[in-house]
């Protein structure tokens, strides 16, 4: 089977073709691409695609809500399971950039951290 | 009133390009500075992106716009660098006499030995469109939307229709997706979307959201709230084809349809204004027309990545402390060589280049279309002084060229440079 896969590495966004075994589903071979990078992306997307979440949680006592993210990225099928574990959460000041604010989100082993300073 | 207060280097604006202005303002030994910021907190538009991906060149890291925003600000405190926050600038005059008012000191008036203008830009709103159809509620700019689900925490909609394809646009659909709205569809006039792939494959296709390239809202109903918006696909010359109209049941529509530098204060000031970016003409040094009034960052043209506006303006910072401290010792150059769009540029910045220049020059400009496997030239006469190829040249992504100060010594004041694509 084949996966059509638009390179996000650099504006020329090259149209790859991915072929995988069937039944397997391991790579057998990348078209398309015109550099290394857009190859490795390819076949990481095709076996196990990565987003980093950004978004923001309610702070107690107040108006404005903290803004946070993954750590590092979390598998793609992932993102629902951690937005609703976000949408559960409220957080209470101060707390300081990069803190922990909820740890192993969902069992995947990444944080859920602030990205600016609330005190 | 009260008394006319003096600073040396006054900067407007506490977003990215202001606060890179002070930090290098201030390395260079300027004691007399102050930033003035209309919201209650400096950061400017970063506050409200919170998506990652800045920073990549400057940092070589990846950073959402809150932490990027925040390495500024550390350091501008380390720097002691004061930034007045809540205070609106009214006025700048030709003689740098800058009126501000703000709820704590009231109105003020401030003589500055060099104005920064640095105050971003601002979304083409609905009225710019000219888009028919009724006056109802529900029409944001995707930027406005952006304040209100980051910042104030408010959902603006729940069945969303975005208008425009650029970066903004395709970060809001994502965003409002994630927090509960269903987007329809992301409308795009041209047949090519102005935003990263990145956002693209992230934003749109990781959620199922179509891209209509080539289409156009062409009508707006809804009586108190937005009830649905007519969708229809347009000929080459950007003409909706009757027959094509597609209807959208939806609450919200969010436009994304462009950028344009915020120059009103810059206008008051006398400041000339290039057509073609809408910001100010400026020399290499980013002075505008009026003597020591320097412009970086938005306000001078629209850039795709903050990494560019914080290395712009920490130029221009330098380059308003030099002029603080050596007004009296050096000349004014009268005449500077003149740098002119050629085919498929748009904007070239800075628009003149003072003579002999002792550090390189940057000339940034927007591709007019997408060129692929073409070269970028600047030409003087049929003596060109530099190519750059490239893969892929688009209008969504700002080209950089970098010229040597050798490159262009002996050049007179009388000569021309062309950039252009081929």
């Amino acid at each position: 089977m084949t996966q059509q896969i638009t390179c996000i590495n650099c504006p020329v966004g090259c149209r790859m073709t991915v072929t995988l075994d069937d039944a397997t589903k391991a790579v057998l071979s990348v078209e398309g691409n015109t550099c290394p990078r857009g190859k490795n992306y390819a076949i990481q997307e095709c076996t196990l695609p990565l987003r980093m979440i950004t978004a923001v949680v309610p702070v107690a006592n107040s108006a404005t809500p903290l803004s946070v993210k993954t750590a590092s990225p979390v598998p793609k099928k992932r993102i629902p399971d951690v937005m609703n574990a976000l949408h559960g959460l409220i957080v209470h000041a101060p707390v300081s950039i990069g803190q922990v604010v909820l740890p192993d989100v969902c069992g995947t082993g990444v944080d859920i951290i602030a990205t600016r300073p609330l005190t | 009133m009260t008394d006319l207060q003096h600073v040396d280097i006054l900067i407007i604006g506490a977003g990215p390009a202001g606060l890179a202005a002070a930090i290098s303002a201030r390395e260079d030994g300027i004691e007399s500075l102050l930033v003035l910021e209309r919201e209650s907190q400096p950061g400017g538009i970063l506050r409200q992106c919170i998506h990652n991906g800045f920073g990549l060149h400057r940092f070589k890291e990846e950073l959402t716009g809150p932490e990027y925003a925040q390495r500024d600000i550390d350091r501008a405190r380390e720097l002691n660098i004061p930034i007045e926050c809540g205070v609106t600038v009214l006025s700048v005059s030709p003689d740098r006499i800058v009126t501000c008012v703000s709820p704590t000191f009231g109105l003020r008036r401030i003589e500055a030995g060099a104005v920064i203008l640095a105050m971003g830009c601002r979304e083409r709103p609905r009225g710019a469109l000219c888009t028919p159809g009724t006056r109802c509620a529900g029409i944001y700019s995707a930027g406005t939307a952006q304040r209100f689900v980051n910042l104030e925490g408010f959902m603006p909609g729940k069945r969303v229709v975005i208008l425009g394809s650029g970066d903004i646009g395709l970060i809001m659909a994502r965003r409002m997706t994630l927090q509960g709205a269903k987007v329809l569809a992301c409308v795009e006039i041209m047949p090519f979307s102005s935003g990263l792939n990145r956002n693209i494959v992230q934003c749109l296709q990781d959620y199922d959201i179509p891209l209509l390239l080539s289409h156009t809202v062409t009508d707006i109903r809804g009586k108190e709230r937005l009830e649905s918006v007519t969708v229809s696909q347009v000929d080459q010359h950007r003409r909706p084809i009757p027959g094509t109209e597609q209807v959208f049941s939806c609450d919200t529509l969010l436009l994304s349809v462009g950028l344009i530098p915020e120059n009103e204060l810059s206008e008051g000031a006398g400041v000339q204004i290039s057509p073609a970016t809408s910001g100010a003409v400026v020399s290499d040094s980013f002075e505008t027309s009026v003597p020591g009034v320097f412009a970086c960052g938005n306000v001078l043209h629209v850039h795709d990545l903050v990494d560019h506006v914080s290395n712009e303006s920490f130029r221009a910072g330098h380059a308003a402390a030099a002029f603080v401290r050596n007004r009296s010792s050096q000349p004014v150059p009268q005449a500077f060589i003149q740098v002119k769009d050629g085919a498929g540029v748009r904007g070239a910045v800075p628009q003149k280049i003072r003579p002999d220049p002792v550090s390189p020059v940057t000339i940034m400009f927007r591709p007019a279309d997408v060129y692929r496997n073409a070269t970028a030239v600047v030409a003087c006469g049929d003596k060109e002084l530099l190519r750059k190829k490239a893969m892929i040249f688009t209008p969504g992504e700002m080209v950089a060229l970098d010229l040597k100060p050798e490159l262009l010594r002996g050049m007179a004041s009388t000569d021309t440079l062309t950039v252009r694509i081929e």
